[in-house]
């Protein structure tokens, strides 16, 4: 494609657009779905192919060369130093005829720059240089021969282009599909059959299914539910600790659970195991700038040959965590941490289960009354506000978490503006 | 990949030519890989899941009502997320307002105005102290929670994730220090809160990302995402890789929840269906459609148990599946335009739906018959 009526110092990027419309030559377009409508759209990548494979051919002509005006540029920046000043010398001499307009151009293009923030200039002054050294007319070619200019540039930008923009998203997909082939299944029978033993374990402890006790705050609008279940309770409700035992990971998630696995473990003598689980997690989920210093704690603590609190690691895992700890970052301790971790899993959490205090809990543990509806469905109670969790974060909790309003009480429908 | 150049110059047009055969050959590739990959699934699916939970208790009639109705977004509530503490709601509208609620008193304790319109993704922070929004503004920002009514919440907006186009979901991890983004430019980046840093990033989808949603597994290290390009793909936090990805959504998958256990996940689409995936058989082992359903599900959710299966939908309408068996237990009504967004509380007492009406519904069952 050649685009005859290139008017002479006319801007290069109105006629590209021109020509991206053509509907022959011009870039494929596509619609983009945007939520309620739908917009005409163009890849960046195809833009990029395209512009090189088409458009190029207009950008070198010769009397628009962007490349004499960069030199230019370069050169009236740079008083006392001359760059390419052989293959500046030369161009000169090609190009006399136009060498005002080039001049004009550069000063025009440096004076724009000026306008620019000092950062977004210096980005675009080195993306500028790392083109020209890429695409540099080769010395001692004539200039004026298109030809090479463009395959040369094309060469080199289209291979590196299509390789990591075009190629990219199908080496992806070829490079997941491969590991997935490798990846290990299971028989349908045995997964699916895990969802019904789940949905049966759970079901009770499913207030849609099955409904909570006392009553469910939504429906009665009282928060006894919430109350008896909160973080920290004197007693709490068997259903709780009935949910302790269906797996390690929900004994470790409800914060009473933990504590009280804390507590058998001290009569274990185990208890390191889960203060060097808990600070992993800590690590892994903590504040980046704290990491270093976390993890130094934890190599004082409980890795270090004598330590006061120390776990029990095979030295396969130990090495390679400590290793790693010369140069700490967040997944450092992951190996060790899961090795922990499955050692509580496969032997203190089953003993657990068996022991005294479990049991002792699960029989002190209270089973609701469930509160009978109410004989006058209309008369509705007072809904009271709680503690928000942001003020409760600044001051210490209160003791038993009672729902008791903080000069907040909310009526039955009315919609309080803040 | 070794980039392609030659040491002559050939000419532009056989250059070209060469460059096509390139992409060609990588594509055929490309699918022989997948369709031997559904073979290898295939061979170890012996039985479905409706025929093993033929031995289970069918569910009687829900009555579920709508017990609380959140009215005060001035546009289309596109995305809504709970508290841990089981009763505050955070959630966001079309208008730029993200509003934080105490969905059983039905106040509204914070209100901010977003720079930007369309906020289609805000996120609770685990500790009940932070929410986190974005939308088309491309960015994630996180806004502690200040009780001081004097104080203005803008102020201290912290802005954490930079897309380079819309941002589509966000989640944070089991902390309050790291977010997990999603965006229409195709990629997921896990944050670092504090610094803005980003700490990992996810590219494998070929479109616009949806949605994403975190597994409740005991090494806490995956999250799945589904796009625009049909697919949900399973990620590995730390290594940034795509573990596991299932392609046979016909539309847009628009919302991805994980099953409770966290060894299988469901995903809602424009297609009306929502599917189950279990990741240990890795392939898909439940559709629930139906011929009457014929709009698009926006947001999907399960019940503590895993039993049901909650969808809201284009046609204004939530439907209920018995995520067992496969069928529809329920189909419940309330909203006067489409359901955009739809999750169970944290203790799954009541689920609360965002829809296009401005308004918010918690509803609870009343009755089982």
């Amino acid at each position: 494609m050649t685009i005859n009526t290139l008017a002479k110092g006319g801007s290069v990027f109105i006629i590209l657009i021109v020509a991206m419309q053509d509907p022959d030559m011009g870039m494929k377009m596509r619609n983009q779905r945007l939520l309620i409508t739908v917009i005409p759209m163009v890849k960046g990548v195809e833009f990029l192919l395209w512009f090189l494979t088409e458009a190029l051919h207009v950008v070198l002509r010769p009397d628009e060369t962007p490349y004499p005006i960069y030199l230019a540029k370069k050169n009236i920046r740079k008083q006392g130093e001359r760059w390419n000043m052989k293959g500046y010398s030369l161009l000169h001499k090609r190009i006399n005829h136009t060498w005002d307009f080039v001049v004009m151009q550069a000063r025009e293009q440096l004076r724009a720059s000026k306008q620019r923030r000092k950062a977004d200039r210096i980005v675009l002054e080195c993306q500028e240089q790392a083109y020209w050294l890429i695409n540099r007319p080769p010395r001692g070619k004539n200039i004026y021969n298109l030809d090479p200019r463009c395959t040369t540039a094309l060469n080199v930008y289209d291979s590196l282009l299509c390789v990591h923009l075009c190629f990219r998203p199908f080496c992806l997909q070829i490079e997941t599909s491969k590991r997935a082939l490798g990846r290990n299944r299971v028989k349908s029978s045995i997964c699916l059959e895990s969802f019904t033993k789940y949905s049966e374990q759970y079901q009770n402890h499913d207030p849609i299914m099955q409904g909570c006790l006392p009553s469910n705050p939504w429906i009665s609008d009282d928060t006894a539910h919430w109350t008896m279940n909160s973080e920290m309770v004197p007693v709490p409700t068997r259903l709780r600790v009935e949910r302790w035992s269906f797996s390690f990971m929900e004994l470790l998630n409800d914060v009473m659970g933990r504590k009280e696995f804390m507590t058998y473990l001290e009569k274990e003598f185990s208890a390191e195991n889960l203060c060097f689980w808990q600070a992993c997690e800590d690590i892994r989920h903590g504040e980046s700038s704290k990491i270093i210093e976390k993890v130094e704690e934890v190599y004082k603590n409980f890795l270090a040959p004598g330590a006061a609190r120390w776990v029990n690691i095979d030295s396969k895992t130990m090495d390679k965590t400590l290793e790693g700890i010369k140069h700490p970052h967040r997944f450092v301790m992951d190996d060790a941490q899961m090795h922990i971790y499955f050692l509580m899993k496969k032997d203190s959490y089953p003993r657990y289960l068996k022991s005294e205090l479990y049991k002792n809990m699960l029989a002190k543990a209270i089973v609701p009354q469930e509160t009978k509806k109410s004989v006058f469905p209309f008369m509705r109670r007072q809904r009271h506000a709680s503690p928000s969790p942001a003020q409760a974060a600044s001051q210490t909790p209160p003791e038993g978490g009672r729902a008791k309003g903080a000069g907040q009480a909310g009526t039955n429908s009315a919609v309080q503006q803040n | 990949m070794n980039p392609f150049i030659s040491p002559l110059i050939p000419e532009m047009a056989t250059q070209e030519v060469q460059l096509n055969e390139t992409l060609a050959h990588l594509k055929t590739e490309s699918e022989t890989l997948k369709s031997k990959l559904e073979e290898e699934r295939a061979k170890l699916h012996d039985v479905e899941l409706h025929q093993v939970a033929e031995k289970v208790e069918g569910l009687g009639q829900f009555v579920m009502k709508t017990r609380r109705t959140l009215k005060g977004h001035g546009n289309k509530v596109l995305c809504m997320d709970w508290c841990k503490d089981k009763r505050r709601i955070v959630s966001s509208s079309q208008d730029g307002k993200v509003i934080v609620w105490d969905a059983f008193t039905t106040n509204k304790e914070h209100a901010v105005t977003m720079p930007c319109t369309w906020v289609m993704a805000c996120a609770y922070a685990p500790s009940g102290c932070a929410v986190a929004c974005g939308g088309l503004d491309n960015k994630c920002s996180v806004y502690p929670l200040s009780l001081d009514k004097n104080e203005n919440l803008a102020a201290k907006k912290k802005s954490v994730a930079m897309h380079t186009n819309y941002l589509s979901a966000c989640s944070f991890t089991n902390s309050d220090m790291q977010i997990l983004t999603s965006s229409g430019d195709g990629t997921c980046a896990l944050w670092d809160v504090e610094s803005g840093q980003l700490l990992q990033s996810f590219h494998g989808h070929a479109a616009d990302v949806l949605c994403l949603d975190l597994a409740p597994s005991e090494t806490g290290n995956t999250f799945v995402s589904g796009g625009c390009d049909k697919k949900a793909n399973v990620w590995d936090m730390r290594s940034g890789q795509c573990i596991q990805s299932f392609e046979t959504h016909e539309s847009d998958i628009n919302s991805v929840r994980y099953y409770p256990s966290g060894d299988a996940f469901a995903s809602g689409s424009d297609d009306a269906t929502c599917r189950l995936y279990d990741l240990r058989a890795d392939r898909e082992v439940a559709i629930y459609s139906k011929e009457s359903i014929i709009f698009g599900v926006s947001s999907v959710d399960f019940s503590l148990s895993g039993r049901l299966l909650f969808g809201g939908y284009n046609d204004y309408t939530i439907n209920v599946w018995d995520v067992l068996k496969g069928t529809r237990v329920s189909i419940l009504f309330g909203h006067e335009n489409r359901v955009s967004t739809l999750r169970v509380s944290p203790d799954g007492t009541a689920f609360c739906t965002g829809s296009w009406d401005h308004t918010l519904r918690v509803r609870a069952i009343c009755s089982l018959i």
